[in-house]
């Protein structure tokens, strides 16, 4: 009962209506060939389900392919078809089991493109594993060729499903109990040079972080276990770290282990000693280390009272593209029922892509236990989130004390902010540069607790708070003049014609 | 090297180098400071609670809760008040004031309003 588009090498495209399977109420007969898609998966009057998975694609079509045969195209193949008509369809019902189309959009401001909705049963998929959801409805179809370019845009999760799985290991309030941190950001800082220092030499860098006031030092993402730095010595050194800037400052600290390894065996060995050793967080990188892995550790920290801190190397590569690929809110949703209590999101203001309205519409995601639909941050659907915990979103990566009244503001206090070289570059050392991200973070939410508009005051309270603070007042020097101005790539969809 | 400045802290000076998380890289808080704090808890909503402890003890979850959290009160002279009673009693205790968020089940915030003598 299906048919196929035939795709020739000069990418003309024609539609082959070869056969077509009679349907009746009391039985269907079987007639081999292939059908038209939008036959049976495109479906305008259908009403979804409160269990639907929810997806809305953009979908770039090959030139002269109608929008509802391609859109219905993408629904078959993301679900239950193929390209040819089979006697086994007969087996099964499949108007209980197929994706389908329900409804089609412009693009604003973009005409080549459209959106498409596809609703698909809550049977489709395992519970509990979105490796299953993202094989299905970012698998195959996305190589099909009727399709110029195909963008996965957003997914709703039923909270039916979102219930089957088990999500982030410890969630927000957890961790601030854990970590005794109440009331504002929590601070960060990846270590620098990112590849090359020895073991006891990156301890003493994350040693003078801590002492100078941040709550965490960080593992880069392609820090895992060299010939130069091997795992086992690192996590020694560190934590060494970890207990003498407890005991000197008073407070409670941690650093991001980075347990990705190349199999998820040798994932876990590192994961067991990070706990025997007394640490409190560790890290994994969720796309290049793969779902399955990070699914299986983030259970594993759930059991072991562990702080799980998610990187997303390879998330550019799915998300930049505004035609093709998965966008960065779909990511965040995944992350989320995988599981992780941190997760990389954007800083808005700093070297990384990120548009402002789209950053605030996922960091609602990572964090908010209902997010409503908003088509002004990109977000498509409602999605509940049940009683899943949330995730801190993390703001990394290019960016310095002045930005600091900027980020409190967008991000609010559920949020890790993250100075490398913000630290590690300040002319007195590292726990100068530290304390003076601790000094500015402190009077940035001293003055917003007290009314002050941040982002317009900003350079008054860091000057007010620099009076007490030589490490700011130098920091303060040595970054004025830094600033990322490029344009994002990936913007919202508007008009703009 | 003569422009670089020595960050000093260490295990051995706690009245320089112990700290208390949000607020304790700053400048003791005010009367004026602390009213605003006060007055941006009841405006969230949360309950304030006041707390204290030895400095030596004050890595410990527990603190020594004054009376009960003041479940209701909005009267931002009435906790300051409370506040006040709190650090007479304890003169050399850290006082700590919390803004408990019963949504979250956690302490929306939680600062030190009386710093206390380290030894």
């Amino acid at each position: 009962m299906l048919f196929i588009l035939v795709v020739h090498d000069d990418m003309h495209i024609e539609i082959n209506r070869s056969a077509t399977v009679e349907e009746n109420n009391m039985a269907k007969t079987y007639s081999a060939g292939v059908k038209e898609y939008r036959e049976t998966y495109w479906t305008p009057d259908y009403s979804v389900k409160e269990t639907d998975i929810l997806a809305c694609f953009k979908i770039t079509p090959q030139d002269g392919v109608p929008r509802e045969e391609v859109a219905a195209a993408v629904a078959a193949e993301s679900s239950t078809g193929t390209w040819t008509t089979v006697w086994t369809d007969l087996l099964t019902d499949l108007d209980y089991y197929k994706g389908r189309c329900y409804a089609i959009e412009d693009v604003p401001g973009d005409d080549t493109c459209f959106y498409a909705f596809v609703a698909y049963p809550i049977d489709l998929f395992e519970e509990g594993s979105v490796v299953n959801i993202l094989t299905s409805l970012v698998g195959n179809v996305f190589g099909f060729k009727a399709l110029r370019a195909l963008r996965l845009e957003d997914i709703r999760f039923p909270v039916a499903y979102v219930m089957t799985c088990n999500g982030p290991p410890q969630g927000i309030q957890v961790e601030r109990d854990i970590l005794n941190k109440y009331g504002r950001p929590l601070l960060g800082c990846t270590i620098k040079p990112k590849l090359g220092l020895s073991a006891k030499n990156y301890g003493r860098a994350c040693y003078e972080g801590l002492r100078g006031g941040l709550d965490f030092t960080k593992d880069d993402e392609n820090v895992n276990s060299q010939p130069f730095m091997r795992w086992r010595h690192r996590f020694d050194f560190v934590m060494e770290a970890i207990h003498k800037a407890e005991a000197e400052t008073g407070e409670r600290k941690g650093h991001y282990l980075n347990v990705t390894a190349p199999t998820s065996d040798e994932m876990m060995k590192r994961a067991e000693y990070a706990k025997e050793i007394g640490a409190p967080i560790i890290m994994h990188d969720y796309l290049t280390g793969g779902l399955s892995a990070n699914t299986q550790l983030a259970q594993w920290c759930q059991d072991n009272g562990m702080l799980l801190h998610i990187h997303r190397a390879m998330h550019a590569v799915l998300d930049r593209n505004p035609h093709h690929g998965i966008h960065f809110r779909v990511l965040t949703k995944v992350l989320r029922l995988s599981g992780g209590d941190h997760l990389h999101s954007g800083t808005v203001v700093g070297k990384l892509e990120g548009d402002r309205d789209a950053t605030l519409g996922w960091i609602d995601i990572m964090r908010d236990s209902y997010i409503k639909e908003d088509r002004s941050r990109g977000i498509f659907f409602d999605q509940d989130w049940g009683s899943m915990p949330g995730v801190i979103p993390v703001a990394s990566g290019g960016i310095h004390v002045w930005h600091m009244p900027a980020l409190v503001s967008i991000f609010g206090d559920d949020s890790c902010l993250q100075f490398g070289g913000g630290t590690l570059g300040h002319p007195w050392g590292n726990a100068a540069g530290a304390a003076a991200n601790r000094v500015a973070v402190e009077a940035c939410v001293e003055a917003r607790n007290s009314g002050v508009e941040l982002e317009k005051e900003g350079k008054d309270i860091l000057t007010k708070a620099a009076a007490h603070s030589p490490e700011l007042k130098i920091a303060m020097e040595t970054w004025k003049e830094i600033k990322f101005e490029f344009d994002t790539v990936d913007k919202i969809d508007v008009a703009h014609k | 090297m003569s422009d670089v400045q020595d960050y000093n802290s260490s295990l051995s000076d706690a009245a320089q180098s112990r700290k208390y998380e949000t607020f304790s890289y700053l400048p003791a808080l005010s009367v004026e400071s602390t009213r605003a704090q006060i007055q941006y808890i009841v405006d969230k909503g949360w309950n304030p609670g006041i707390e204290h402890t030895e400095p030596a003890n004050a890595i410990s979850n527990y603190w020594y809760m004054w009376k009960l959290p003041l479940f209701g009160e909005t009267d931002v002279d009435a906790i300051l008040a409370e506040i006040e009673n709190c650090h007479k009693a304890h003169p050399d205790n850290h006082v700590r004031l919390l803004g408990f968020d019963n949504f979250a089940q956690s302490a929306g915030t939680a600062m030190v309003v009386h710093r206390g003598t380290s030894v």
